[in-house]
């Protein structure tokens, strides 16, 4: 995708300019059925395999609203410090689209369920920013359209289209944040360090599984800049569908170059969506709009006034889990490891994996160093999430024991790993079936040692000689010999008997 | 005592399916010779389910003969307004957009009839959408008043009421969203009930106006009326709306129909100018009967009643916007320019050009314009805040009185192509019963006599507040078996034969 936009050089945009973001987050909430409705929402089902009357919209069908869905809300705007409505409907969002069953969203207008809260994220380096949440309300998905034929999967040129409704009704909770400012050259940065924080802390509640790879997590950047020092906020564009913590840090960028350029040439900006391409980072716009869409909001007569009772929401504030900004920071004191590390560790998605480790019997160290070291590279060299690989925790701290024990040594664990990856059973049984043991018994270790000598006369001079550092040489021949399975340590030590030096 | 099962009512004919003197099927045999007969005149059916029917009836038959229980209407047939949806049956909603389609489910109020093993005969005429008061907005025709085929049986449930007039049918589902049950009975000279909002399930009940649409009991007694809405109403888990409450015992209220020592309120904004003399003099001589029966007459004063109409026609309009936006012609009904050549929105827009009617489109357009940006408050607001002052004025009224009485409707029943041509003139014909709908409570029409001048049925009007609806029944058994010892004889055998 190339692009006709001029840019302005980051920090030229930034020496003129001061951004003002504003982040719409969706999520997919993990319920098992619908928002209005009892049908399944399990992904990857046959295309329209999970419908019923109500998220068909057929004629005379109603919606029920989901209970569930409801305490997801709640739950989210309590962890995001909101208030939480005492009273509120829900509400119709008119607009026409093929995939939106009744032409209508059943959404929240000006009662919205959870508001004024913020989320404090931690940056790279440790600072933290708040950002205020404005609200967060409830609401529906849409179907899905395929539109087939066209050169691009868009809708422009295809011969026809496919509806999927199986998506349509799957609840969403949209989450608004006040105007970002403040933020300054950092805004890109905070923008993704908030989207981050957001994800772990719905993941924390378990609500959804907040996948921005799979949809269930989708963000839209609005973005504008005003002539530092200025009050008034200028005119924004919406970058629409962001979908990688990545994505959401190159399109607020993005935009901040694009409009310094439109703004320092004199140019106005466009109130516009626009849409993010992965491939080069760059925006381009998508529709116009001339006017604010006319949604014609009204309260759906269908359903009844959501009225949470104070009690239950205070019993819901007193189940959230620790927020995860504030576990991480002890989890890193915990582990004694700074926070250039921890964020390695966060950006691995290793954070609970290393927990769960240390709590099958392992030490920190040995943990991390696991999941880090030779499982986040087979991990990467695989394409799947370090979660993804079929090896547990406590297989891993089964592995870290027989270590702290010297049963295996660096190298001998590392093949165990690679036999529990590849299946053939859990640590101890990969150990037996491989004959992975280290040998430490004289007897056998003793002929290796002496063909070693013999083998090496120079070398074996040498350490006669008081060189006994050179006894490195003459133990990699006996570990060679031995396939790796020698105690090093005790190769060393009969060498230096044998050659009657002191160790 | 008659033997043509036509002529006798819903409680009769369950009391002698339940001995074994009428099998179901003869009665349902009986009914639908009676369709064949004359529903080529009076065009009450868009679709007779013979089969269907037939099958009902066997069932009933059956169950009886190995001995079960049977339920208080079982084996009688009914006639079911097409804007139910019915599984394997056409529903249309007297429009052209959903002609052809077959719904994949039951509505609640159907499943419930089939589960009382009431035999549905097939489905009603009504205005399109249900937007209308003389049942001429039908995609699929008109349909005529037994009394004379010349003139409307009202609406937009004219279908349903019709049918009990030209007994083609003993009972009736209707929906009244401003007075689609209570008006057609008014001009029938049947038995209407509007329940109480959320009363009756609308799960499967195509959507006019949301909050004020309510499915209810047709039928030529209050009594066969009390037991339809028995089978009907109660709480529904699929329609957040319907009420969870025990349903009040209407069947009882019917049985024992008193008004002695009952409290009538009479509006005072209910007449003057559109009225017709002789509807007011029936209706007066109504309270004349009332007070000799017992009741304590008071006049009352509503004055936001007189902005009803404006506000009605806002609300209802703006939530029809929203609730017709469905038929898109991308999932169900008719579709206009599929060829390859049109845009979906096209197709869209050519779909719902080709297959609205006029009447259905001046709502679409007007509601769309009453929630337009910049407008809503001055209209969808403004409309909520008479709603609030109608319900206050109702609330105020049962502070004295423990019913409201009206005439339903201010004429009798206009001739067919009347008032086609100005939607002002046809609005007017639900101006005492639009109140009700707009305040959810519960309001009956029953016949109270014809008018002198042309001889026609008028209706009577009885509104309780929410969740009385057996005062309905009370009061309304008692007033019609004071007027049936009056006459001697129901007011419908004054009607012409057909």
């Amino acid at each position: 995708m190339t692009t006709v936009t001029d840019l302005v050089p980051y920090e030229d945009a930034l020496a003129s300019f001061d951004p003002v973001m504003g982040l719409e987050v969706h999520v997919e909430l993990g319920t098992r059925t619908k928002m209005f409705c009892g049908c399944a929402t399990e992904l990857g089902a046959d295309p329209n395999s999970q419908v019923c009357p109500t998220c068909l919209g057929l004629p005379g069908a109603l919606p029920v609203v989901n209970a569930t869905g409801v305490e997801s809300a709640v739950r989210i705007g309590l962890a995001l410090h909101c208030e939480i409505a005492e009273w509120c409907r829900f509400a119709r969002k008119n607009y026409f689209y093929p995939d939106m069953p009744k032409n209508f969203q059943t959404s929240q207008y000006d009662e919205p369920i959870a508001y004024n809260g913020y989320l404090d994220v931690q940056l790279e380096d440790g600072e933290v920013f708040r950002v205020e949440i404005e609200r967060a309300h409830m609401e529906e998905d849409t179907g899905k359209s395929t539109h087939v034929g066209g050169a691009t999967g868009r809708i422009h040129g295809a011969s026809h289209s496919l509806l999927d409704y199986n998506r349509a009704g799957i609840p969403l909770i949209e989450i608004v944040t006040k105007p970002i400012v403040g933020a300054g050259e950092r805004a890109p940065e905070v923008a993704k360090a908030y989207v981050a924080e957001l994800r772990e802390l719905i993941k924390a509640l378990g609500v959804s599984e907040a996948r921005m790879e799979m949809g269930q997590m989708r963000c839209d950047v609005n973005l504008s800049l005003r002539p530092s020092g200025e009050e008034r906020f200028g005119t924004r564009s919406e970058t629409k569908n962001v979908n990688s913590l990545r994505s959401v840090e190159r399109a607020a960028r993005y935009e901040i170059q694009r409009h310094a350029a439109v703004l320092s040439s004199g140019g106005a900006i466009v109130q516009e969506t626009r849409h993010f391409h992965e491939d080069d980072g760059s925006t381009t716009s998508g529709r116009v709009k001339e006017e604010a869409e006319d949604y014609r909001y009204f309260p759906e007569p269908d359903l009844v006034p959501v009225a949470p009772p104070k009690e239950w929401v205070e019993e819901l504030r007193g189940t959230l889990p620790e927020l995860p900004r504030l576990r991480r920071n002890r989890l890193r004191e915990e582990w004694g490891i700074t926070q250039h590390e921890m964020q390695s560790v966060l950006n691995a998605g290793a954070v609970d994996l290393i927990v769960a480790t240390t709590e099958a019997g392992a030490d920190a160290p040995s943990a991390r160093k696991w999941w880090m070291g030779e499982l986040a590279r087979r991990a990467n060299e695989d394409g799947v999430d370090l979660a993804a690989l079929p090896i547990t925790p406590a297989d891993v701290a089964r592995v870290a024991a027989l270590v702290a024990e010297g049963s295996l040594n660096d190298k001998l664990a590392r093949q165990t790993i690679e036999g529990v990856l590849a299946g053939e059973g859990t640590p101890d049984e990969v150990v037996e079936k491989r004959g992975l043991k280290v040998v430490s018994d004289d007897g056998a270790l003793g002929a290796a040692v002496d063909e070693a000598i013999a083998g090496n006369p120079a070398v074996a001079d040498k350490i006669r000689g008081g060189k006994v550092a050179a006894a490195g040489a003459l133990v990699g021949a006996v570990m060679k010999a031995t396939r790796g399975q020698a105690d090093a340590a005790r190769v060393k030590e009969l060498i230096l008997e044998r050659l009657g030096v002191e160790g | 005592m008659t033997t043509d099962p036509t002529r006798l009512t819903a409680a009769e004919l369950a009391a002698r399916i339940a001995d074994g003197e009428l099998t179901a099927v003869e009665v349902t045999e009986a009914h639908l010779a009676r369709i064949g007969a004359v529903d080529e005149k009076v065009h009450a059916f868009l679709h007779v389910d013979r089969e269907g029917a037939l099958a009902q009836a066997r069932a009933v038959d059956a169950k009886r003969e190995r001995g079960e229980p049977l339920g208080p209407l079982a084996g009688v047939p009914l006639a079911l307004k097409d804007i139910f949806t019915t599984q394997g049956v056409p529903t249309t909603v007297g429009s052209k957009i959903l002609e052809g389609w077959i719904p994949p489910y039951d509505a609640t109020v159907t499943r419930r009839l089939k589960d009382a093993d009431v035999v549905i005969l097939g489905k009603t005429n009504m205005d399109e959408f249900a937007m209308g008061s003389s049942t001429e907005n039908s995609a699929f025709g008109p349909t005529g008043n037994p009394w004379d085929l010349t003139r409307v049986p009202g609406g937009s449930g004219g279908g349903s009421a019709a049918s009990l007039a030209a007994y083609e049918a003993p009972l009736a589902i209707g929906t009244d969203t401003g007075g689609s049950i209570r008006q057609p009975a008014a001009v029938t000279g049947t038995v209407g009930v509007k329940p109480t909002y959320g009363g009756v399930s609308r799960y499967g009940m195509v959507a006019f106006s949301s909050s004020l649409d309510q499915g209810g009991p047709c039928a030529r007694t209050v009594l066969d009326a009390a037991l339809l809405h028995s089978v009907i109403a109660g709480h529904d888990a699929l329609d957040s709306t319907s009420i969870d409450q025990p349903v009040p015992d209407v069947v009882e209220a019917a049985r024992n129909g008193s008004v002695e020592g009952l409290r009538v309120g009479v509006v005072k904004e209910f007449r003057g100018e559109g009225y017709q003399a002789g509807v007011v003099q029936r209706f007066d001589e109504a309270v004349g009967l009332l007070r000799e029966l017992g009741a304590e007459v008071v006049e009352i004063s509503c004055p936001s009643f007189t902005k009803g109409l404006a506000a009605y026609y806002l609300i209802a309009p703006s939530e029809c916007s929203s609730n017709l936006a469905r038929f898109d012609a991308m999932r169900y009904g008719l579709r206009v320019g599929d060829d390859g050549a049109h845009s979906a929105e096209e197709v869209t827009a050519l779909t719902r050009e080709a297959g609205f009617g006029d009447e259905v489109k001046r709502r679409v357009m007007l509601g769309t314009y009453a929630l337009s940006s910049g407008y809503y408050d001055a209209y969808y607001g403004s409309a909520q805040k008479v709603r609030t002052l109608i319900t206050r004025d109702f609330e105020k009224a049962f502070e004295q009185v423990d019913v409201v009485v009206s005439p339903t409707t201010p004429t009798t029943a206009f001739p067919i192509g009347e008032r086609v041509d100005d939607p002002m003139a046809m609005y007017l014909a639900d101006v005492c019963t639009l109140p009700s709908n707009l305040a959810g409570n519960a309001a009956m029409s029953l016949p109270c006599g014809l008018a002198p001048e042309d001889g026609l049925p008028v209706g009577l009007q009885i509104i309780a507040p929410a969740l009385a609806d057996d005062r309905l029944y009370r009061v309304g058994a008692a007033v019609e078996a004071a007027y049936q010892a009056r006459w001697g004889h129901p007011l419908l055998e004054e009607a012409p034969s057909l």
